[in-house]
């Protein structure tokens, strides 16, 4: 079920950065949301920008008191549509569709892996925590950033028991380099390489490079795409991605896709 | 004062003159859960040709000032499974469905579709989208990489294509017509006199934008359809000039966000509306806008739609 809401903002603020959290009291969503799904938002009243703009949710769900009827998103606050987000006061409301998209399939992880390896860059962090409140995990999560100061939700992730390690580009905290070269590392020097589930989410170039090494290690990934989007819901056909099925909506039949079906090429953002 | 929202368009029978536009609610599912569907005036399928079409490369879309563009390229399923597994949804929603129809190959596919669609009861009406300027009537090939016309950029295939179908189905047809012509009259005129119910317009205008950063086209087709508010003036200008010129009624579209813009359409001449791309912003703007044209009839003291299509005042 999907619903349009008027859902009123109970909060919003700077976590780091650029980066924010806006937290939306809207029941219906917050209770049926799956970890990798989305919410398209209508960030302006005016048309400008025109779209809507989809956002993973970060947190949702009566699990935790603390999200008991809401849902939270984590954004940049880095183009016209995200920086009109960041304006928003508590008691203003904002247009918001979803719950959309398929989620992650932690199933799959129970019948066929006995460890999860959770893989985000920069923002990417957005839905893993979500995931990683709702389901057991036995494994840990890398988090690939620029540079320490954009490192988000890592006490989050300890709390949670998991294994945190970075990786920044300059780095400036942990493994210096990209995240999916501590993850080599990772399955190189422990026994993650087998049994072991991937759930990726971040830009496509590090999603790409995460289904090379997924393919290379024999080990299954989920990975969190992005697409221009206008509908939100399946019908405009505007976000598709190519896949060894052909062509798939990323706001339907994923955004999670089996990192092995995408065909990736000069078209995927 | 209860006023008339019904339209007859030969013996397509709408209870209120919205209707939502072919490719911007797919076939309707996609929003059962968020739009009173049994509201609408009746509802246009996203296009279907006789074999199933992948569609256009992405990206696909992009935003624009007051718009955006698209080129899917009519993606679609092909007729059969349109038949098998689309109609039967669309049917229960119990509102009139036109199904839109295009040709992946030449007029001889637009006569093929019409047969096979003649003969299903519960098919309200055809719109022929001879428009679309996402392909050409070469296979597969994008426009933009091709020096070949759409049907409705000449009138004389206009003409043809229309009467062609026109032999084979008692169906109302509707025919859509491109904004990309010096004069779209003679197009329109060229519909009526091959025998079409209705024309619909505005299709998207053939528009272009580019990543700088990246110095390519932001659509991977290059060219593609431009809607939204931006062309809402455009559609509104040639919807008048259409209605100066024929006498089957007009089917308007281009642009509208709200009733305001609904009302400027049935001044310039049309007999009932279409909701396209703002189906994607507010997928409940149809039901909004039916009710806010019944108000502005009420409070105008409009008796029907009859007396407000065309009640520009020059």
């Amino acid at each position: 079920m999907i619903f349009q809401i008027k859902a009123k903002v109970f909060e919003n603020i700077r976590v780091a950065q650029e980066y924010y959290k806006i937290i939306l009291f809207c029941p219906a969503i917050a209770e049926s949301a799956k970890p990798g799904q989305f919410v398209n938002i209508k960030v302006s009243d005016t048309i400008e920008p025109f779209l809507r703009r989809p956002f993973s949710i970060h947190q949702a769900g009566n699990q935790y008191p603390e999200t008991k009827n809401r849902i939270e998103i984590l954004y940049a606050a880095v183009g016209i549509g995200t920086q009109l987000l960041a304006q928003k006061k508590p008691g203003e409301f904002l247009d918001i569709i979803g719950p959309l998209g398929n989620g992650f399939n932690y199933m799959d992880s129970k019948q066929k892996a006995t460890r999860q390896i959770l893989v985000a860059g920069g923002m990417g962090v957005a839905p893993l925590l979500f995931f990683a409140k709702r389901y057991p995990l036995n494994g840990m999560i890398l988090i690939g950033t620029k540079t320490k100061n954009q490192i988000l939700c890592e006490k989050d992730f300890e709390k949670l028991g998991l294994d945190v390690k970075i990786a920044t580009d300059d780095g400036s905290r942990g493994f210096k380099g990209r995240v999916t070269e501590l993850l080599k590392n990772v399955l190189r020097t422990t026994q993650y390489a087998r049994r072991t589930m991937i759930y990726a989410c971040g830009p496509h170039p590090m999603l790409q490079e995460i289904s090379r090494i997924s393919k290379k290690y024999n080990i299954q990934a989920q990975i969190s795409l992005e697409e221009h989007m206008c509908c939100g819901v399946g019908a405009c056909l505007g976000c598709v991605i190519e896949t060894k099925q052909g062509y798939k909506r990323v706001c339907k039949e994923g955004p999670i896709f089996n990192a092995q079906e995408i065909i990736w090429g000069k078209n995927t953002l | 004062m209860k006023p008339n929202f019904c339209v007859n368009i030969d013996k397509l029978r709408l209870k209120n003159p919205v209707i939502v536009a072919s490719g911007t609610f797919g076939y309707a599912e996609e929003f059962k859960d968020i739009v009173d569907l049994k509201k609408l005036g009746g509802i246009v399928s996203k296009t279907i040709t006789l074999n199933p079409r992948k569609g256009n490369p992405p990206p696909r879309t992009c935003e624009t000032p007051a718009g955006m563009l698209n080129s899917i390229g009519l993606e679609n399923p092909g007729v059969k499974v349109f038949l098998k597994e689309k109609l039967p949804v669309l049917k229960k929603i119990g509102v009139p469905i036109i199904v839109s129809i295009a040709s992946e190959s030449g007029p001889e596919e637009f006569v093929s579709l019409a047969k096979q669609l003649d003969k299903i009861a519960c098919i309200a009406a055809i719109e022929l989208n001879i428009s679309c300027p996402n392909v050409s009537r070469l296979a597969g090939v994008p426009v933009s990489r091709c020096a070949d016309k759409l049907i409705s950029q000449d009138a004389d295939s206009t003409y043809a294509l229309v009467n062609a179908v026109r032999k084979v189905t008692k169906k109302t047809l509707i025919t859509k017509l491109s904004p990309n012509i010096t004069d779209i009259t003679e197009i329109a005129s060229a519909a009526q006199t091959a025998g079409s119910n209705a024309v619909s317009l505005i299709n998207t205008i053939a528009a272009m934008s580019i990543d700088i950063e990246k110095k390519s086209f932001k659509i991977a087709s290059g060219v593609a359809g431009l809607s939204g508010p931006a062309i809402k003036p455009i559609a509104v200008r040639m919807v008048w000039e259409v209605y100066q010129k024929i006498k089957i009624p007009i089917i308007g579209m281009g642009g509208i966000m709200n009733t305001a813009d609904a009302i400027e359409f049935f001044l310039a001449g049309s007999s009932a509306i279409a909701i396209g791309t703002a189906n994607f912003i507010n997928p409940g703007i149809n039901v909004e806008i039916i009710d806010g044209i019944k108000k502005y009839m009420i409070k105008n003291k409009i008796k029907g739609l009859k007396n407000l299509t065309g009640g520009l005042i020059i």
